[in-house]
């Protein structure tokens, strides 16, 4: 109850924004970065909350950019529609990845190649098949109505993009408040220990992909409806995996709010550094690294462990006093 | 009636013979121990009574269903739960979470569940200590959560695998009222036990592995005087050794 009443916060102050600014500056940073947030979320499913920890979550990421893009241009499917269909086929693409993966027991740094290496085989899938587009990648044409989900003015996008990160959200909430969440950690935590109490590890791990993947495929959908151009590098290339999986462990892994600081923060910092280092390519990633590095050294619990940890310090002295008087 | 009904099973890990042909029938309502030297292969007996291996030959009954080689939580599911000799806690989460996974095998709703640990909680003496992280507790406190985790998923049969093993003599008197609790509650025991006073003071019925076979059975008292176990423990011709100081004694 306590998260859905924050999420409604956060929902209305993110959601006003555009009543208080129509500044295109301003809206197109609300928006990659909410859309930074609905990526690191949907890594926080699967990497967060299950421990398994996805290198190639691009897979999903493209797969929804294609199928967002292709049922529209070849079949003439309405973009809503498509919308769902590519959250569908991305979640079926991770119940394929995820079958395979933990049929076979894949655990820790193998299913992680194992992630990566289908990204790049989907990606080279992409560059060798004509329905899309080859190398020279996809286009979507431009026809500027809500009914064909491409908006005059950001608002619009800030909007449908507040509406993806809300639904992933409320499944976060929704895994710390529920007994497939409860078994999705215990497995993290402790596979055997699980299992012997009655936890079925490969199917809690498999729907966790599934959830992950459709998340994930929904990014890829909205990145297409905004920049209307898509090909195999920026659809299943390392970029999008990496400021997935980098948001949530900056932000914190298994937590409510962390992908959403950890995805802001990285956003901040990426803009911040492509305003002193000029548009050099890839510089963000360059801090990304850096960033990831010093994370995983000084902050394993991401930067909303920072406040978690100060409350734990207080409390423990709070309690002595009282055992004290 | 037998709860439990092991037959001729065995297992072989390459040249490794870990269990060999072991037999055994654990009656419904008992609490009944399985003691051996250290490698005589009780866990890996538990191991394969819980699902967690399959054995190469023979046949495990539970409660009239045959589990042999069943995945360990459709195992849980029908009422057969085990713990761990090391200790597996979910580091990251307080004693109640942990409990509640248990739980939920009975409880869908979470609330439900987080409710259903409170009890449990109380049960083993873990109440005080319910929001604490797993990962705080003492050896003794994990290893009541241990048996904690596993009594939540309402088990007719638990294989508890040491749970008193790394607990001082304090600790040791502290849990044995505990266990004799579940027995009383209906639930049915098997434990793997090293510290003999425990396995003196509470089963009813022994079971003596050593190097994967099994080598007598029967009340503990009884057991402890046979010839072949003492030499199990203590070295060849040490039986005949003690006898002979014995004598001499008197």
């Amino acid at each position: 109850m306590k998260d859905l009443r924050a999420i409604a916060v956060f929902v209305l102050l993110v959601g006003s924004i555009p009543f208080v600014t129509d500044s295109g500056v301003v809206l197109n940073f609300v928006m990659m970065a909410l859309y930074a947030c609905l990526l690191a979320q949907a890594w926080n499913v699967l990497g967060g909350f299950g421990g398994q920890f996805s290198f190639g979550h691009a897979l999903f990421f493209g797969t929804g950019a294609y199928v967002q893009v292709m049922a529209q241009v070849h079949a003439g499917w309405n973009p809503w529609l498509t919308l769902v269909l590519a959250m569908g086929v991305s979640a079926l693409v991770g119940l394929f990845v995820g079958t395979l993966s933990f049929r076979y027991g894949l655990k820790g740094s193998y299913f992680a190649l194992v992630t990566l290496a289908f990204a790049e085989v989907f990606r080279i899938a992409a560059l060798s098949v004509p329905f899309t587009g080859a190398g020279v990648g996809l286009m979507l044409p431009l026809r500027e109505s809500v009914s064909n989900m491409q908006f005059a003015s950001r608002a619009g996008y800030v909007w449908l993009i507040l509406g993806l990160v809300t639904l992933a959200l409320c499944v976060t909430a929704w895994l710390r408040h529920s007994r497939f969440g409860a078994y999705l950690q215990a497995v993290r935590d402790n596979e055997d220990a699980a299992r012997a109490i009655g936890v079925n590890p490969f199917m809690v791990k498999l729907w966790a992909t599934v959830l992950s993947g459709a998340l994930m495929g929904a990014g890829g959908a909205f990145y297409v409806q905004v920049f209307q151009y898509i090909d195999p590098g920026l659809a299943f290339g390392p970029h999008t995996s990496v400021e997935a999986l980098v948001g949530a462990i900056v932000g914190g892994m298994g937590t409510l709010w962390g992908p959403v600081v950890g995805a802001l923060a990285l956003h901040v910092l990426a803009d911040v550094t492509r305003n002193l280092f000029g548009q050099l390519p890839g510089i963000n990633m360059v801090v990304y690294g850096c960033v990831l590095v010093l994370i995983v050294m000084f902050l394993p619990r991401g930067v909303g462990g920072i406040g978690q940890s100060w409350f734990k310090r207080a409390k423990p002295s709070a309690s002595n006093k009282q055992e004290d008087a | 009636m037998n709860l439990l009904d092991v037959s001729h099973v065995s297992r072989a890990f390459g040249g490794l013979r870990a269990v060999q042909d072991v037999s055994l029938q654990v009656p419904a309502g008992s609490l009944t121990a399985l003691i051996g030297p250290n490698g005589a292969g009780k866990t890996t007996l538990f191991a394969l009574m819980s699902g967690f291996l399959v054995p190469d030959t023979g046949r495990v009954v539970f409660d009239g269903v045959d589990i042999t080689g069943q995945a360990p939580h459709l195992n849980a599911a029908l009422g057969l739960t085990r713990t761990f000799q090391i200790v597996q806690p979910f580091a990251s989460q307080t004693v109640r979470e942990n409990i509640a996974v248990g739980a939920h095998l009975q409880h869908a709703k979470r609330s439900d569940a987080l409710h259903a640990a409170e009890a449990v909680a109380a049960r083993v003496g873990l109440h005080a200590q319910l929001d604490k992280p797993a990962a705080d507790l003492t050896v003794a406190g994990r290893k009541r959560l241990e048996l904690a985790r596993a009594l939540a998923t309402q088990p007719k049969l638990l294989l508890l695998d040491e749970v008193l093993a790394g607990l001082n003599p304090q600790e040791i008197q502290d849990m044995l009222p505990v266990v004799r609790g579940l027995v009383a509650s209906g639930v049915t025991v098997l434990m793997i036990e090293h510290v003999m006073q425990a396995v003196m003071n509470l089963a009813e019925h022994v079971w003596v592995l050593a190097q994967g076979q099994l080598i007598a059975q029967g009340a503990p008292h009884e057991v402890t005087q046979n010839p072949q176990v003492i030499e199990a423990y203590l070295g060849h011709g040490t039986a005949a050794r003690l006898r002979k100081t014995q004598q001499e004694a008197v």
